[in-house]
């Protein structure tokens, strides 16, 4: 691990003043960072830790909602009363990452932050565009068993490896953000992540000097609440396909149909048009099909992760099967 | 803010250098060396120590930022004379084969078998709001983040199990 100066303020105010985003990085619980930092992936020449900064609690929000706060664990949210109660596919895909070890460190807003586990991001005698930008991406053409066939880019093809971040699509929450000088804003969930395009190196939209001080739950709605992880074992490994969704019907149609797919893109991918399609549709296999065509109509295989496409379709219409009763 | 860390009940001062993971400070700086670097990423949990209650991997954490903070580590949990129950669970069970992994198992499970009573949830759990029990399949996934080269599972969810029971009964 190369050098560096660490930094612990003892107010937001003080962080952001002290995160300039070039020289200084942020850590909470650092699973990811002291691992990408040891590999020499990441090397700041500042960390400035935030771990004891408050922001640990989750709150009920006016609206009937939740709000909770970035350095919540991941095992604190998985094991709260009324997520577990109200938003049992956020639970189910915090339990379905990582280990235990590992869910008591990482943070809510880390976790959102988690970089992609791409094989050439990770090894730093590879080419990537996203680690060291107009390298190359060694991916394409190259090992790609983990990657993307959704919103890829001739730059980059990494996946957001992350289960918690695609339950929160599906739910539509929003992550309140803080900037320097007291400036606020939220963002969805849904347009936290970036697409690689032409600027792999971007995960987020965060600019620097910005943190995430919590992410907000809307009020829970009726409906079955699924989350679906698809893996290479059946325990601690990432996920290739995941499916969360909130499903609800009315009588025999599909009244709700939020729907969020981790392992296939660069951010955990919500498709409007599912739910357009869906809503005030009898359920059946036919349905389902049509779903997974509009979903994956643009979708690319880069040679070793085109299984993806086909399982993508399968987990799909088995999630959808299994929210509405439905035999296929 | 203290600049102290507490380990196995006894103060000791901090490292100067930050990049001192947890790990290398009980091994290199305090000479325990019961806790055990395996892979030294979060993947094989040979380094799992207790902190403040809870088990983290002690190789992706850094010392420094520790102050004040209670660590249990496999020497504050048992001894030779002295051994917990998983411990003795573990040598009546022959729950392991080179021993590496033992210390982070041992420390891993006598975590999660409090996590259990708490009513922690796992991905294994049919219901996310029942009460949480040791079985099998429960220990097989809330220990999945200790890895046993030599496939020693099936002694030590054997070790886990009696040791649950034992608990359950008393």
């Amino acid at each position: 691990m190369r050098p560096f100066d660490l930094q612990r303020p003892d107010s937001l105010d003080h962080a952001h003043s002290l995160s300039d985003g070039e020289t200084a990085t942020l850590i909470a619980g650092g699973t990811n960072l002291l691992d990408l930092m040891k590999l020499q992936v990441e090397t700041p020449e500042r960390l400035v830790a935030i771990d004891r900064l408050g922001m640990n609690a989750i709150e009920d929000t006016e609206d009937g909602g939740l709000r909770i706060g970035a350095l919540v664990t991941n095992t604190a949210t998985a094991n709260h009363d009324r997520i577990r109660a109200d938003y049992p596919v956020l639970a189910r895909a915090i339990l379905a990452g990582a280990t235990q070890q590992l869910r008591n460190r990482a943070t809510t807003g880390g976790n959102l932050c988690q970089r992609t586990r791409c094989y050439y991001f990770t090894n730093i005698d590879q080419p990537c565009n996203k680690r060291e930008p107009g390298s190359g991406c060694g991916a394409i053409d190259g090992i790609a068993r983990l990657h993307g066939v959704l919103g890829t880019s001739p730059q980059c093809i990494a996946t957001y490896p992350g289960d918690m971040a695609v339950a929160m699509s599906a739910l539509d929450a929003v992550v309140e953000i803080e900037g320097a000088a007291d400036t606020r804003r939220q963002v969805p969930v849904r347009d936290f992540h970036c697409l690689p395009g032409d600027t792999p190196w971007r995960d987020n939209v965060l600019e620097p000097g910005e943190i995430i001080t919590a992410v907000i739950l809307p009020a829970p709605v009726e409906g079955k609440q699924i989350y679906r992880k698809v893996r290479e074992r059946s325990s601690y490994a990432f996920a290739l396909v995941s499916v969360a969704a909130v499903i609800a019907m009315e009588g025999d149609t599909i009244a709700r149909a939020d729907l969020a797919f981790g392992g296939l893109a660069h951010k955990p991918w919500h498709d409007p048009r599912l739910a357009e399609l869906l809503v005030g549709k009898v359920p059946d296999a036919a349905l389902f099909d049509r779903a997974a065509d509009l979903l994956l109509e643009d979708a690319q295989g880069y040679g070793e992760n085109d299984f993806k496409i086909p399982l993508a379709r399968r987990t799909l219409a088995a999630v959808l099967a299994e929210a509405t009763e439905t035999t296929i | 803010m203290p600049d102290t860390i507490t380990i196995n009940g006894t103060d000791h001062p901090l490292p100067s250098d930050p990049r001192t993971s947890l790990l290398d400070f009980l091994r290199q700086d305090l000479g325990l060396h019961g806790t055990k670097k395996g892979c030294d990423h979060g993947q094989c949990g040979a380094c799992t120590v207790i902190v403040n209650g809870m088990r983290i991997n002690s190789c992706l954490t850094l010392a420094a930022l520790h102050d004040g903070d209670d660590v249990t580590t496999i020497e504050g949990l048992g001894t030779p004379e002295n051994p917990s129950p998983l411990q003795v669970a573990f040598v009546e069970h022959d729950g392991y084969q080179c021993g590496y992994c033992t210390p982070g198992q041992v420390c891993s499970a006598t975590a999660m078998l409090d996590e259990i009573k708490a009513g922690f949830a796992s991905d294994a759990s049919a219901d996310l709001t029942s009460e949480m029990k040791a079985t099998a399949e429960e220990i097989r996934e809330r220990m999945s983040g200790n890895l046993c080269r030599c496939g020693a599972y099936a002694n030590i969810v054997a070790a886990i199990r009696d040791v649950a029971e034992q608990g359950d009964a008393a």
